[in-house]
């Protein structure tokens, strides 16, 4: 079968590439554009670690086709930061030490600020509600929602 | 290294040890430019996979590989006949021990497929659609024959034999026919006939536990690259880059310096990634194709073929006066090792009533094979099943002689100079601490409502030491590389860099850690046995306590004046003149700055086997709500009290208390292996094998109590594994108290908890 | 495989016909994903739908509401108004998956992938959906629980698909609740469903009552018996022990890996119980 030729955006650049149409958007992004900092967990759309933002909507990347992705605009973990400063998320992740081995940490990152996009006052239950469908198996989460909660607040003061 | 003087250890004071900086990975893990196994691409890679087997035990007749092989884009194809046949040999791997001969099994089947998802062969092609394609046309003759999945149904003289030269070990005389029974241990103190006869009050229970996965997020993954003469290099996700060289040399028949092995960053390990699967694969595709070779696991494949902990059968009778005093304690522990022997039942006795000072205790322990995937160490390997039954029954001793479940433990909890039921006896450890804090706790006197419980457990780990190196190499400007060879999983390289930075007096900023490769350091024992702080941490003390010599040679060559004269302090070194003149001073980017000319460069290499590894305890607060209409439990409030000896870093000390409890949490409630009557695992994927998601549990409250560890230069105890011991216990115990059930199967899941409470009700009606 | 994305409801319709089943819909993808990844499906074809306008927009008048099949669940959650009207329906399509399934997962799928335990199959047989289903022959309206006939089973035929969902205005007191029992809070299948929807008249009698089950028989399941313990009653403690005992009777469960026989039977009577609360007090506090 022939690949097919897609055009997209990714992080706000206009990229382009070729995939089959059994690839998912997951495979396009780490296999073909090299943008390795979204994970496959489980590839069934059961742990969250493979997290992007399509069209404004958090999605798991593993649940979509790379073909689904033309003309569609796609963010992931690598265009959280702008130039050498850190979302806030970010920060407060590391200062909130959310992170053990890390490797659900962009999944996190990318579903939170799909959160706080939407609601940039949530409570705790809203905060875990939302990110149940990240799976971390190191921090037990309290870290991680304590680290969401506490970018919310830095958020809304600025 | 010399043990400290406690008085040392309190009052020394730090600049560094005990705060919170950021991690120095840690932008990398934010912003997800770190990579893991799966995260590397090289030219010319090819894609690995494995074939397994669909049965769980079947005799393997023959195996045709031609069609695979003449595929296009298939560029080898390996099945066991690729590997030497080595005898058996048993090695450490953490804290388990592996056997050679099983291992060459397990990567690649042999004479039989013993586990579902058994690997019985593997391809290389140019792309996975032809990787996957090439599974397909080999041809596997299998005899299947009957299989057996419980550990109970194991032991049976009847039941189906999974090695015909198993003869069990540490029975007197040696059994005259083969069994599944691997191997039975036993450790005693006193005489517990005569303890029981002293007891007012005796409890006897008989627990079940389920195998459960260590869950870690990120599969197996590794690329490996073999040249064409014979020189590798593997890249893979590992707790122990050193350890799967020395496996992969010998399954492959390498010298271990042709092998160099590279620990990618790790995405979650708890003991789980320890051993090889895909490594030896990779590494022998890649040799026939002399072309590089990337395997990652699918989710299935993790849960199919790797290896949890064991599920086990647990009996505990405790008998004690009515004033509360432990007379006798006996335990028999049944552990199911999955296809082939060593499960974790060793340490299951030895850890199941360590929290006490008995005088008459034994364990016995049966190691049995069945037909699953090969059990693999998981946090504390086997303790937190034994000491769920261990903790259970103290708490219902507890409610017998009407007392508060912490006062019976403090009446008998281990002390330092206790002696444990395996041997040696303690050193200062902090059990009765973290049982006055929980007692002390608000969480402790919190009010409680209708159908809803308070538990309490406590938890042992005794953590490890071993083979540790570690280099700390001073740059020209003065800045430190710390070069460390445990793989960092929770976040210790910032404690490593930490205790660098404290010792050299300088600021954190400028010591960089690097966990090395097998090629850059001496070698250095996994990152296991919660042993990284402690270990990597004595290794890299040492280290920098030789930097700073030289530095004090150095500048007292500068001034020449005697080394004596100078000491080392505030990051500088500094004369001490005794005359009314200004003190020399010279800080230590100066001294480096002139390395070249006072002697060469200045590095400090230490090589040390760790010794010293004080345990870990911890003492656990659980409240529970039951929805007695459709037997959910919901954890409404969890502390966790337990002993760091010294928290170097309090914020990933914190980290592994919470994690591990939310492990527990899972283990107590809903995680657990479901099969098949065909031995096939009908739950191979995170929708249902469930561990905890983020709506299901509380914040994680923790105390962290210090006892300091005098073996260790900063009286740093290991804390990873400790925290996953108490839960099960403490939550079962919770339940009891919310609605008068004790549950002794695990885990607590609604269908098994509804029936209990319909059951019961049914009884008083 | 191949992949095309049709812009009309005829386009969808013969490229479903011309590939003699081995055309696969494709809207949200998260079951369809999954099962290609298994290897338990291998279409000819996919046929993504989500470009076809009427699939992808919410129609409401005085009628009612016409939901696209392929809208997604997150943005049918967005809708204020359907969400006021149908609580319950809205409400068990925002159970499915987690935030980042329902940023994809459509009503369309989640019926048509036909699994016992479909999340917004018992709210919408409760509300008395009913599907437009376009084909070869045209267009033709199903009720939803007459779509799923057994576990991946459905009574389309070759070349139909569902375009959208139908749900009446609802009547001045009336109610809908969708409540499910998944052993964590989150993310699990659900090991029961039930859906309720009722109303009452001036007097505060109930009239009219629907009840949906999930997850305990093969096919989701509208229960005339349930639905009938409640209408020409008061909702009073009595007719809620009848609605549970018609519940657990009309289950017809297996023995799985999320739970057994008695489990089900027992806590499909529980749910429904306190589903019809949660209606109850929606129908009672001037809703509809």
């Amino acid at each position: 079968m022939a690949k097919h030729h897609v055009t997209t955006t990714v992080n706000a650049d206009p990229v382009e590439f070729l995939c089959t149409p059994e690839q998912t958007l997951l495979d396009v992004l780490r296999d073909v554009l090299y943008l390795t900092g979204s994970k496959e967990g489980c590839g069934s759309g059961d742990c969250g670690a493979c997290s992007v933002i399509l069209d404004g909507r958090l999605v798991c990347s593993c649940l979509v086709l790379g073909v689904e992705a033309q003309g569609r605009s796609v963010e992931t973990i690598e265009g959280m930061a702008s130039g050498d400063e850190l979302h806030p998320l970010q920060q407060k992740f590391l200062e909130h030490a959310a992170l053990q081995c890390g490797v659900c940490t962009p999944g996190f990152l990318v579903a939170a600020k799909a959160l706080l996009d939407r609601n940039p006052d949530p409570t705790e239950t809203e905060v875990r509600y939302w990110l149940a469908g990240n799976l971390c198996r190191c921090t037990g989460y309290d870290k991680i929602v304590r680290a969401v909660l506490d970018a919310a607040n830095v958020m809304r003061r600025s | 290294m010399n043990d400290v003087p406690m008085q040392a250890l309190t009052e020394r004071k730090l600049k560094i040890v005990g705060t919170r900086p950021l991690r120095p990975d840690g932008v990398d893990k934010v912003t997800g430019r770190a990579k893991f196994g799966a995260d590397i691409h090289l030219p010319n890679m090819l894609i690995g996979k494995v074939l397994r087997s669909p049965h769980a035990h079947a005799r393997i007749r023959s195996i045709d590989t031609s069609k695979a092989r003449a595929l296009h884009g298939v560029k080898a194809v390996i099945t066991a006949a690729d590997f030497t046949d080595l005898p058996s040999e048993f090695i450490p791997a953490g804290e388990m021990m592996v056997n050679y001969r099983d291992m060459t099994r397990n990567i690649l089947a042999r004479e039989k497929a013993l586990y579902e998802g058994h690997a019985v062969a593997a391809v290389a092609a140019t792309t996975e659609a032809i990787a996957a394609q090439a599974l397909k046309l080999i041809e596997v003759d299998y005899e299947v024959l009957p299989h057996v999945m419980d550990v109970a149904q194991a032991m049976e003289p009847d039941a189906p034999l999974l090695h015909e030269n198993m003869y069990t070990i540490g029975v007197e005389p040696t059994p005259a026919k083969p069994s599944n029974i691997a191997k039975r241990v036993e450790f005693s103190l006193g005489d517990i006939a005569a303890g029981f006869a002293q007891a007012d009050v005796i409890v006897e229970r008989e627990f079940t536990t389920k195998p459960v996965h260590q869950g870690y997020i990120e599969p197996h993954a590794c690329l490996a690259s073999v040249s064409e003469d014979g020189q590798a290099e593997l890249w893979c996700t590992t707790q122990g880059q050193f350890v799967v060289r020395s496996f992969c040399a010998k399954l492959l028949g390498m010298e271990l310096s042709k092998l160099r092995v590279t620990a990618s960053e790790i995405g979650g390990g708890f003991g789980g990634k320890t051993v090889v699967y895909l490594e030896p694969l990779a590494l022998a595709l890649s040799r026939q194709a002399c072309q590089p070779v990337k395997m990652v696991m699918s989710r299935t494949e993790v849960f199919q073929a790797s290896g949890p902990t064991s599920g086990a059968k647990v009996w505990v009778k405790i008998g004690a006066t009515r004033a509360g005093r432990i007379t006798a304690a006996d335990a028999l522990l049944k552990y199911q090792a999955g296809a082939f022997q060593g499960s974790p039942v060793q340490p299951g006795c030895m850890c199941a009533f360590a929290p006490y000072d008995l005088d008459n205790v034994r364990v016995i322990g049966y190691d049995v094979v069945v037909n699953r995937p090969k059990v693999a160490a998981y946090r504390a390997p086997g303790a937190p099943i034994s000491e769920f039954a261990v903790e259970s029954v103290i708490d219902e001793l507890a409610q017998r002689l009407k007392l508060d479940p912490i006062e019976l433990r403090l009446k008998n909890a281990a002390k330092e100079g206790t002696r444990a039921a395996y041997g040696p006896k303690f050193g200062p450890i902090g059990l009765v601490q973290t049982l006055e804090a929980a007692r002390a706790h608000a969480h402790y006197r919190a009010p409680l409502k209708a159908n809803q419980g308070r538990g309490v457990a406590s938890g042992f780990w005794f953590n490890i030491g071993g083979e540790t190196c570690a280099t700390l190499n001073l740059g020209e400007d003065g800045t430190v590389t710390l070069v460390a060879g445990t793989p960092d999983i929770g976040g210790s390289r910032a404690s490593l860099a930490m205790m660098a930075a404290e010792e050299l007096g300088i600021p954190l900023e400028n010591v960089r850690p690097v966990i090395g490769d097998t090629g850059t350091l001496g070698y250095t024992f996994l990152t296991g046995g919660s042993r990284v702080t402690f270990s990597s941490g004595m290794a890299v003390v040492e280290a920098a306590r030789s930097v700073v010599r030289q530095l004090r040679e150095r500048a007292a060559k500068i001034w020449e004046i005697p080394l004596e004269s100078v000491i080392w302090e505030d990051g500088c070194a500094r004369a001490l003149t005794g005359e009314g003149g200004k003190p020399k001073e010279l800080p230590l980017a100066e001294i480096a700055k002139s390395a070249g000319k006072t002697g060469g460069p200045i590095v400090g290499n230490a090589a040390i086997s760790a010794q010293g590894a004080g345990p870990s305890l911890a003492t656990h607060l659980v409240d529970v709500e039951v929805d007695r209409e459709t037997g959910k439990i919901t954890i409404l409030r969890y502390t966790a009290i337990q002993d760091a000896g010294r928290a170097v870093h309090p914020s990933y000390v914190e980290g592994q208390m919470q994690g591990g409890a939310v492990q527990g949490i899972g283990w107590a409630l809903n995680e657990e292996y479901i099969y098949d009557q065909n031995g096939r695992l009908e739950n191979p994927g995170f929708l249902d094998y469930r561990i905890p998601v983020c709506s299901d549990v509380p914040m994680i409250d923790t105390v962290i109590v210090e006892a300091p560890n005098p073996r260790h230069p900063y009286g740093v105890r290991g804390v990873g594994e400790t925290p996953i011991v108490p839960p099960m216990a403490a939550i079962a115990n919770a339940v009891e108290h919310a609605i008068g059930i004790r549950f002794t199967e695990l885990p607590m899941s609604p269908p098994r908890v509804l029936k209990a409470i319909d059951d019961k009700q049914a009884v008083q009606a | 495989m191949d992949y095309r994305s049709p812009g009309s409801v005829q386009e969808a319709v013969t490229l479903l016909t011309a590939h003699n089943g081995a055309a696969h819909v494709l809207a949200g993808g998260t079951d369809l994903l999954v099962k290609l990844r298994g290897g338990f499906v291998a279409p000819e074809v996919v046929v993504d739908v989500k470009a076809i306008p009427q699939l992808r927009q919410i129609e409401s008048d005085a009628r009612g509401f016409r939901i696209g099949a392929a809208m997604s669940c997150a943005e049918i959650g967005e809708h204020a108004a359907l969400a006021a009207a149908w609580p319950g329906v809205v409400e068990a399509l925002n159970l499915i998956g987690s935030t980042q399934i329902q940023g994809r997962a459509t009503p369309g799928g989640n019926l048509c992938n036909a699994s016992p335990a479909a999340d917004s199959v018992p709210a919408m047989i409760a509300a008395g959906a009913v599907c437009e289903v376009a084909g070869p022959d045209g267009v033709r309206d199903v009720p939803v629980e007459n779509i799923v006939t057994g576990p991946g089973r459905t009574s389309l035929a070759r070349g139909e698909f569902v375009v959208s969902f139908r749900l009446p205005r609802p009547r001045p007191r009336s109610g809908d609740a969708y409540l499910r029992l998944i052993p964590r809070t989150e993310m699990d299948i659900a090991v029961v469903g039930v859906g309720v929807a009722l109303c009452l008249d001036e007097a505060g009698l109930c009239t009219h009552a629907r009840v949906g089950l999930g997850a305990v028989a093969p096919t989701p399941l509208l229960v005339q018996e349930a639905a009938d313990a409640l209408i020409g009653t008061r909702v009073d403690a009595a007719a809620l022990n009848a609605l549970a005992a018609a519940a657990s009777a009309a289950c017809k469960p297996i023995d799985d890996k999320r739970g057994t026989v008695a489990y089900r039977n027992k806590v499909a009577g529980v749910l429904a119980r306190r589903a019809a609360q949660i209606a109850l007090e929606r129908a009672r506090g001037g809703h509809g």
